[in-house]
């Protein structure tokens, strides 16, 4: 059976579901903890601020 | 890059903030005029301000110049502050704002005289139509060249979802306006038929998930901390947030072509990405609620955090009932029902209008140099003002679309309609008028706002703020 367009765009389909179960997976692992943190914490970095006291981060 | 007396950009921020709320105001205004000619129909004078005129003039004036001035004015001053740059692009940032003016001019212009493409939320002629794309473009090399100059590692989650909005609306933009030009003033789309259908409406509903969605998520991801004072509740929800939105929102157009002559497999698929999206439209918005988590005690007095947890209540409201409405069955009955106009100002007012003015209130007072605004009673009131007057329009949209529905589908025993077309507009008259009040109780908030912001700017200070160099946030 030969290859045609559709099978191309269900491969796509397929690989972009894949591709999001890995970002999923990637953002909820335990290396990308610590830059979430510095991330999270970058609007807080003005000098104008008015959250300064509570700072902290959440617990997830 | 960021020696000690560079400073941020704030002077096109300052510009964007403050016509945001003229355009609030002209846009609103423009909405409760073609309410009140729903209701009232000897308002509609010559051609010139006839409803069918009008009303794309508000849709474009709310949409594009509201919400647009509210989304350049927010991205500019976030990408600065969470960069740590001042913003790249010379000439270019102050042809954002004057080009973006002109636009608007001319659509405040063209579309009372007439000059109109067809295209839902996008009528505009093919001249305005480039000028949009040269400012548009502008905007991303002023807004990803002031990323690339960033002296700090991270992109802030909000950039992402500014960015992703900047480059999908360039793209749907492009796609969608693609005319054959046979005079200064008239074109023909280049595509016909069911596929001119699809394209709009793919433009159309990623118009609402990128322009009106990423974008002012881009905000609440800002300003909903800054106001709180605490980072958002969790970083990684606000990940997959964005890509799940990516992934999903560019599928969900056919819903707005069902039982049409689009293809029934494209509808359904159109269906399913739509009842999908509640997955990452509740995530965000809980994120953003849970922000607040442990000091929820600064709703009671905070009315700008009040315009900004109210805003993704709606968000959520909304988002709900989208996914709800795309179910074809459900869709039997509201397709071309005021619901639609109901479930579509419950995102507009209620979210998009409420998370950019309270972002608003967050910004103008340190645009002009004060700690807070000339009065904070002033913006309580408007808070409840705003609230009011969306639920009444909500409300009132619901029931006269449910009652259409029911009206145009009853049949009597022989199979005849029951109700002929006229008595539905009869029976929606007082749901018109309530909707009318809704409107001009939201008009009034925003007329509010322009006094307090005047006041507020009155002896204000312009002075830009310093950058301030990154190394002192690793807290």
């Amino acid at each position: 059976m030969a290859m045609d367009i559709n099978d191309l765009r269900s491969l796509l389909t397929v690989a972009g579901l894949v591709c999001f179960l890995a970002i999923v997976w990637w953002a909820y692992g335990k290396s990308s903890k610590k830059g979430f943190e510095e991330a999270a914490n970058l609007p807080f970095a003005e000098g104008d601020d008015d959250g300064a006291a509570s700072r902290t981060s959440h617990p997830r | 890059m960021s020696g000690t007396q560079t400073t941020y950009n704030d002077k096109v921020v300052r510009q964007f903030a403050v016509m945001t709320v003229i355009w609030g105001i002209v846009g609103m205004l423009v909405g409760v005029i073609i309410a009140a000619q729903l209701v009232w129909p000897e308002l509609n004078y010559g051609p010139w301000l006839a409803y069918g005129r009008l009303r794309p003039l508000h849709t474009n004036a709310v949409i594009f110049a509201f919400g647009g001035c509210a989304l350049f004015a927010t991205s500019y001053w976030c990408v600065q502050r969470t960069s740590h740059a001042r913003l790249w692009g010379g000439p270019l940032i102050p042809f954002t704002f004057w080009g973006w003016q002109l636009v608007i001019l001319l659509a405040a212009l063209s579309l009372p005289l007439g000059f109109t493409t067809g295209k839902e939320y996008a009528e505009l002629e093919w001249p305005i139509d480039i000028l949009i794309t040269l400012v548009w473009v502008s905007y991303g090399l002023v807004f990803f060249g002031t990323i690339a100059k960033r002296t700090v590692s991270h992109i802030y989650v909000a950039n992402w979802f500014f960015g992703s909005m900047i480059i999908a609306v360039a793209l749907l933009h492009l796609v969608n306006s693609a005319a054959v030009p046979v005079s200064l003033t008239r074109s023909f789309s280049v595509y016909s038929g069911v596929q001119d259908a699809m394209i709009q409406w793919w433009y159309g509903h990623n118009a609402v998930g990128f322009f009106l969605t990423a974008g002012f998520l881009g905000m609440m991801y800002y300003f909903v901390p800054k106001q709180a004072g605490r980072p958002v509740y969790s970083y990684r929800l606000s990940v997959v947030h964005f890509w799940a939105l990516i992934f999903t929102y560019m599928w969900a157009g056919p819903h707005h072509l069902h039982y049409t002559a689009l293809p029934d497999w494209t509808q359904s698929v159109g269906m399913l990405f739509s009842l999908i999206l509640l997955a990452p439209s509740w995530g965000g918005m809980i994120n953003g609620i849970m922000t607040l988590s442990g000091a929820w005690h600064k709703l009671r007095d905070d009315p700008i955090l009040k315009f900004l947890i109210t805003s993704l209540s709606f968000y959520g409201m909304s988002t709900f009932e989208g996914p709800m409405m795309s179910i074809k069955t459900v869709n039997a009955l509201s397709h071309y029902t005021d619901w639609t106009v109901g479930h579509v100002h419950s995102g507009a007012l209620g979210w998009v209008a409420m998370v950019s003015i309270g972002s608003m209130y967050y910004l103008l007072p340190r645009l002009f140099g004060k700690t807070e605004m000339y009065s904070t009673a002033l913006v309580t009131v408007h808070f409840w003002i705003a609230t009011i007057g969306t639920v009444l329009y909500i409300a009132s949209m619901w029931i006269a679309g449910v009652m259409q529905g029911l009206m145009w589908r009853a049949v009597n025993a022989d199979g005849t309609l029951a109700y002929s077309f006229v008595e539905s507009v009869k029976g929606s008259y007082p749901f018109w008028a309530i909707r009318w009040l809704g409107g001009v109780l939201f008009l009034s908030g925003m007329l509010i706002m322009a006094y307090n912001m005047f006041k507020t700017m009155a002896g204000g200070n312009t002075k830009d703020a310093p950058v301030i160099a990154p190394a002192a946030h690793h807290a």
